[in-house]
């Protein structure tokens, strides 16, 4: 088993997972809470990961990100060298991949909070910030562990988007769905098969997990999801 | 003086539409004035109460008008000046309480001082709940407590931040008399050392004589009448008004044909196609009138009844059910939305849900004919 394959998914998975708490909790509530006309355009936008081949979005995030692109040269500027094919352009990649599965479960969860709570706050003296801390996050806990839970598994498993933006180096972006893919090339079905059996055995306790902690809050971790 | 410590008021003028159908859909309009002490908000249900109260905490925008607390604007829609719920120093206790459910009884009502510093906080806390007699469940989650429990711990969460104006939207619903009443005189006892306005929304005559030092009755968005509850619920020409409180369903509609030997009329629902038989009043044909039903009055079938002695059978569709404690209340719309209360036990066996076509089936006897 490529050990070295397995862990850069893991950190890969962890780093999209934290980035995504903080970029979609923020997304989610404007999403959940604004009365903003055009707001469904956004949240098309959000959904696209879900129905887009993956190739596609790779594709546009590798021209974002080459040498013309206006991302790579962004990148160039501040870091000195390009993104594409490197661990920070596979990360950014992957929180663009994985958005809707951290955004979907926490507007889900904000939207179950009910408005009278958020009501009594106000009159209470709170203002919308603490408001959200005391009251919407500690309701929503069950989504926020949901949409860390499925951006980590999501990342983890991912391949197209790794395949076009990161290519193939390994310790670099070789990652574990890669180093399957070459095993099964090479015919070395035992080792292709050691690793993907342990990918289906983390993908199917990761979800046990989601679920059964949406089951003892009392609601469903899929109620509205992915389609409002 | 006592009066002169008890200057606080309240001045409200209103004018907001409530949006909705054809049904739900009513203009609030009222100006009016509140000073220190309990004065009840009292109407059927639709009347707009609920919609002024929200206005006044903030929670709800009035189209025009002027809120002031005292010589303090909190609103002014000609000076575009709208003070947040948050800045009005406005208490307000919901019917439904809203207690904050996975916070303790002292969380709860801690939440409001987050300013104040730690020992004055845990002092302020302690002697409001013990006021309201319950102190020894402060470390019990709301759902772990009973409903008149959370009733105190609710007045007692509003009450500990030294409002400036008390709003309370039937706050004493489902509770027995005697619990009622026991309720009612800590506030009474609260507001003795205090003096603010407290603006007290119900439906209930019952209430209404337990609280009563001042009444201003509302029916349909607006201010009918306003003084002692004597003056307010035995005038003759209330009449009509303390006999529509209480009744959830006050439809108004056009007599169709008098039947004299039945002692029956026939009238036609508002704009609707839908009629129904009620006794007979003292009305004639093309005569504008009011209908009051109880919600609990009325019989919700999901087959067409057949071989019964009601005369007055409608088709219609759930527009929606909301639960209520051991209470369902089903909106049921004919062409008219009606009100409906079933037991959550009589909800499951029909299987109620929203959409589902049902059939109300309302005893002639049960509907009751108001002067128009």
């Amino acid at each position: 088993m490529n050990v070295e394959a397995l862990l850069l998914s893991l950190r890969l998975a962890l780093c999209v997972a934290a980035i995504l708490l903080v970029i979609g909790v923020p997304l989610a509530y404007w999403l959940a809470y604004s009365r903003w006309r055009w707001k469904f355009l956004l949240e098309a936008i959000v959904a696209l990961p879900l129905v887009l081949p993956p190739t596609v979005l790779g594709f546009y995030m590798l021209l974002a990100m080459g040498p013309r692109g206006a991302l790579g040269r962004l990148w160039y500027a501040a870091f000195g060298h390009g993104l594409a094919f490197t661990f920070a352009g596979l990360v950014i990649a992957s929180v663009l991949y994985s958005l809707p599965f951290a955004v979907q479960p926490l507007i889900a969860s904000f939207e179950t909070v009910d408005r009278k709570l958020l009501d009594a706050s106000s009159v209470l003296g709170a203002g919308r910030m603490r408001t959200f801390r005391r009251i919407i996050l500690p309701l929503s806990l069950p989504g926020i562990i949901t949409a860390l839970v499925l951006s980590f598994a999501h990342t983890l498993g991912e391949f197209g988007v790794v395949l076009m933006v990161g290519g193939n180096l390994a310790g670099v972006t070789r990652t574990v769905s890669i180093d399957i893919y070459d095993r099964a090339q090479s015919l070395d079905y035992a080792d292709a098969n050691r690793t993907a059996l342990l990918l289906l055995v983390i993908s199917f306790v990761v979800l046990s997990a989601v679920y059964g902690v949406n089951r003892r809050a009392g609601h469903r971790a899929w109620a509205s999801w992915p389609v409002k | 003086m006592a009066s002169e410590v008890s200057s606080a008021t309240v001045a409200a003028r209103v004018r907001k539409v409530h949006p909705g159908n054809a049904a739900t859909f009513f203009l609030l309009d009222v100006q009016m004035e509140v000073p220190s002490g309990i004065s009840i908000l009292f109407g059927p249900s639709g009347a707009g109460k609920s919609s002024l109260l929200d206005c006044i905490a903030g929670l709800a925008q009035p189209d025009a008008g002027r809120i002031a607390i005292d010589s303090g604007v909190v609103f002014d829609s000609e000076k575009g000046l709208n003070v947040q719920p948050q800045q009005r120093q406005i208490a307000y206790v919901f019917q439904a309480l809203a207690l904050f459910p996975h916070m303790t009884v002292e969380a709860n009502v801690a939440y409001g001082l987050p300013h104040a510093p730690e020992r004055e906080r845990n002092e302020r806390v302690s002697e409001i709940l013990k006021m309201f007699r319950v102190e020894q469940f402060r470390h019990r989650k709301p759902r772990e407590i009973s409903g008149g429990e959370q009733q105190r711990v609710a007045l007692a969460r509003s009450l500990v931040t030294e409002p400036r104006v008390l709003l309370l939207d039937e706050p004493l619903t489902g509770l027995d008399t005697e619990l009622k009443n026991s309720i009612i005189e800590d506030l009474r006892a609260w507001n003795a050392a205090h003096k603010i306005p407290v603006l007290y929304v119900t439906h209930s005559r019952e209430e209404v004589d337990a609280l009563g030092e001042r009444v201003i009755a509302m029916e349909h968005g607006k201010i009918i009448s306003e003084g002692t509850p004597r003056e307010v619920l035995d005038a003759p020409r209330r009449r009509r008004l303390a006999q529509a409180a209480g009744f959830e369903n006050l439809l108004s509609g056009t007599v169709l044909d008098l039947r004299e030997p039945d002692g029956v009329m026939r009238v036609r629902l508002a704009d609707a196609t839908c009629e129904i038989e009620v006794p007979l009043g003292h009305a004639a044909p093309g005569d504008r009138v009011r209908i009051a039903i109880r919600a609990g009055d009325i019989l919700l079938a999901t087959e067409p009844p057949r071989a019964l002695s009601a005369r007055n059978i409608l088709e219609g569709k759930i527009a929606s059910i909301e639960h209520r404690g051991t209470l369902v209340v089903a909106r049921v719309d004919c062409g008219v939305v009606f009100t409906v209360h079933v037991t959550p036990g009589a909800e499951r066996a029909l299987q109620l849900a929203v959409e589902k076509k049902v059939w109300l089936v309302l005893k002639t006897h049960s509907c009751h004919f108001v002067e128009g």
